[in-house]
């Protein structure tokens, strides 16, 4: 059973095909890796999944409801939640505040709730907290929980995104560069962090990355694209011995780690 | 300094003792010489000495309380400056309550509104011209004036006014962000401003530049609020229901919307937060504090005309809100209460102190340089010094704190959920 379905996307800014009639299957509780030279058009076709940008062509479907073209909060209820390749926390929020703001769309009390402080208002913003704690414990952040995003060091910020988009209880999760200026250390944890939410928390995984060592290591199934087309999909060791792969992004010396 | 005061504010029965002091000091000077507006200066900074010393909120709020509804106007009662002080409280009252929806908008949402004051000017107009004969000229149906008991329900419908308007501004506004935003509702601002001065033909609403007078003055079981001591209770009721909404909205899921679009749109959104209903809601809720405010105005005033609502009106209260701190519920209390002192009595007082100056012949102050002509000047001053030493405001403000060992706790005693992360922690 397939949860994501993208079927001839397509997105041109004026004359520029930036992604073009890419096909691409996610299975459910599956790892996909979508990896390519710069410029490929990998984040373009994560924001055209999210609703930021509308595509030109093309449909998306969740669980096999068309989502093409809806705005990005609405396919946040639908149950896609998101990290960001150049990190985007609300950074003067405590890091509570950024999990719980995760947690918008499943939180049902309204302005007369709040203002009244409604039993029903009160007893779901306890278990907000609540929950939203034990997402930081997870994450291993729940001693800086009244830190403001920003003054965490880079890794933490990295984690703080995660545990951001799971609060939105996604049935996917878009990982844009998740271990981009880890060191090497910081992408081992951050391998298993990937490895094992996916599991315990019952997600699908796409995540965008330059780090071939954590492709290869945790995907189930890789999708390269190049100028904007999809040239080859597989499982990783498919991928890695694929030639037209080698000659678009790895470059010759991969041959060798191949 | 820092250190002594930490363990002045730990001893909480010297703390509390040389607090009632103060207070009851300064009381006693407002009572007994009249027209020492430092005394008066000085109890309402009481307030801000309650703001940092370590009670808990209740004991806080209930002190507050007392101060504001018994000591404050029993102290200023005693003498012939009384309803001057009382007017100034009013005012102070109605611009802190117009200030706390502004930073709704600003500080909150970190939408930028340049004509907030409109939403202000629509209340005073509603009462206004509802509770004169000025209805009559246009409305096919009802009795004008209706009486001034009728002001209990226009304080809703000016609520209500000022949201709809809002709504109105903001769904075609929220399409432009940051300095053209700025420039739309600066836009907005001076065209209600000049609608209300020229609505006077064809047909006659609003009276035009004349403005209207003898507006109705509240009514309650018969008693009528003509006197600014009994607005005070007015305005402080409405002021402490205005303060209690705006302390749970920036608390509830709609506040952590709000600064989730003001930190991050993008984020925001893919986090699910509706940008549009959620900006709408920011401006709808700032809006209906003014709307509600510009009532009381009207009533307090029994005359408006459009020179009340101009331009500079808008800057000062987004001066009021910059210079409390944005989003600080009480940096922005006090933000405005400064400027409002600031505008109504001190440079007042400043200029009648120097006008005696030259009426003596001591020194001799061109008509053009008196103080109260300075205002602009002077915001423009705060707004330089501001920002170079101080751009988060007099008192910033903070996110809400949570409780480590409260939370860890609750969440242990549930089940063994947690567990199930201990591998990753790093």
């Amino acid at each position: 059973m397939n949860l994501l379905e993208i079927k001839g996307l397509t997105k041109n800014f004026g004359g520029l095909a930036a992604v073009s009639n890419v096909n691409l299957n996610v299975p459910k509780n599956s790892i996909t890796a979508v990896i390519g030279p710069n410029g490929a058009g990998k984040t373009t076709l994560f924001n055209m999944v999210t609703g930021v940008y509308k595509p030109s062509a093309g449909d998306i479907l969740l669980n096999g409801e068309p989502i093409t073209g809806l705005k990005p909060h609405a396919v946040a209820r639908k149950g896609i939640a998101r990290t960001f390749q150049n990190i985007r926390l609300f950074d003067s929020l405590s890091v509570m505040e950024n999990v719980l703001i995760g947690m918008h769309s499943r939180l049902k009390s309204n302005f007369f709730g709040a203002v009244f402080q409604l039993p029903g208002t009160r007893r779901e913003e306890e278990a907000a907290q609540m929950e939203a704690f034990e997402l930081l414990q997870y994450v291993g952040l729940d001693g800086l929980l009244n830190e403001p995003a920003t003054n965490l060091p880079y890794g933490a910020q990295r984690r703080l995104e995660i545990a951001r988009a799971l609060a939105v209880k996604p049935k996917l999760l878009l990982l844009d560069e998740p271990a981009a200026g880890m060191n090497p250390k910081e992408t081992k944890e951050l391998t298993d962090l990937i490895r094992n939410m996916c599991g315990e928390k019952d997600l699908t995984i796409i995540l965008i990355e330059h780090d071939m060592k954590l492709v290869m290591e945790i995907s189930n199934h890789i999708a390269v694209l190049d100028h904007g087309e999809n040239i080859a999909e597989g499982k990783p060791v498919e991928i890695r011995n694929n030639p037209r792969v080698i000659e678009a992004y790895l470059g010759k010396g991969a041959l060798a780690y191949a | 300094m820092g250190k002594y005061w930490i363990a002045f504010v730990a001893n909480k029965s010297l703390s509390g003792g040389l607090f009632l002091l103060y207070v009851i000091v300064t009381s006693i000077g407002i009572y007994l010489s009249q027209k020492s507006i430092v005394s008066f200066l000085l109890l309402l900074a009481s307030l801000l000495i309650l703001y940092f010393l370590q009670f808990p909120d209740k004991v806080k709020w209930a002190a507050a309380l007392v101060i504001l509804g018994v000591v404050l106007p029993f102290a200023a009662s005693h003498g012939q400056s009384y309803q001057s002080y009382m007017d100034v409280a009013v005012m102070v009252g109605i611009y802190v309550a117009m200030a706390l929806g502004l930073n709704i908008v600003v500080g909150m949402a970190g939408l930028l509104d340049l004509g907030f004051i409109a939403f202000f000017a629509l209340g005073a107009y509603t009462y206004g011209i509802f509770t004169t004969s000025q209805a009559s000229h246009f409305m096919p149906f009802g009795h004008y004036p209706l009486s001034g008991a009728s002001f209990w329900m226009f304080i809703l419908i000016g609520c209500l006014f000022g949201a709809l308007f809002g709504v109105l501004l903001g769904i075609p506004v929220l399409r432009v962000k940051g300095d053209y935003l700025a420039m739309v509702t600066l836009g907005f601002g001076e065209i209600v401003r000049i609608v209300f001065n020229n609505l006077d033909k064809p047909i006659n609403i609003t009276n035009g530049a004349m403005g209207i007078s003898s507006i109705a003055p509240p009514e309650l079981f018969g008693i009528r609020f003509i006197y600014p001591s009994q607005f005070y209770y007015v305005v402080l009721v409405l002021l402490l229901i205005v303060i209690y909404m705006v302390r749970r909205l920036e608390r509830s899921k709609m506040g952590r919307a709000w600064k989730a679009v003001r930190e991050n749109e993008i984020a925001a959104q893919a986090m699910g937060i509706p940008l549009v209903k959620t900006k709408l809601a920011a401006f709808a809720i700032g809006a209906s504090f003014s709307g509600a405010m510009g009532v009381v105005f009207a009533a307090k005033q029994a005359f408006v005309d459009p020179t009340s609502f101009t331009y500079l009106e808008s800057t000062t209260i987004l001066v009021m809100v910059l210079l409390g701190g944005m989003g600080s519920v009480p940096g922005v209390i006090l933000g405005a209460s400064i400027i409002t002192i600031l505008n109504l009595q001190v440079l007042t007082e400043v200029t009648n102190w120097l006008n005696q100056l030259s009426m003596s012949g001591v020194l001799k102050i061109p008509d053009a340089l008196s103080p109260a002509k300075m205002q602009r000047f002077i915001f423009g001053l705060l707004l330089i010094v501001f920002a170079l030493y101080r751009s988060k405001g007099l008192l910033p403000a903070k996110n809400m704190h949570y409780d480590l060992e409260k939370l860890a706790r609750r969440t242990h005693s549930m089940d063994a959920v947690p567990a199930a992360g201990e591998t990753n922690k790093g």
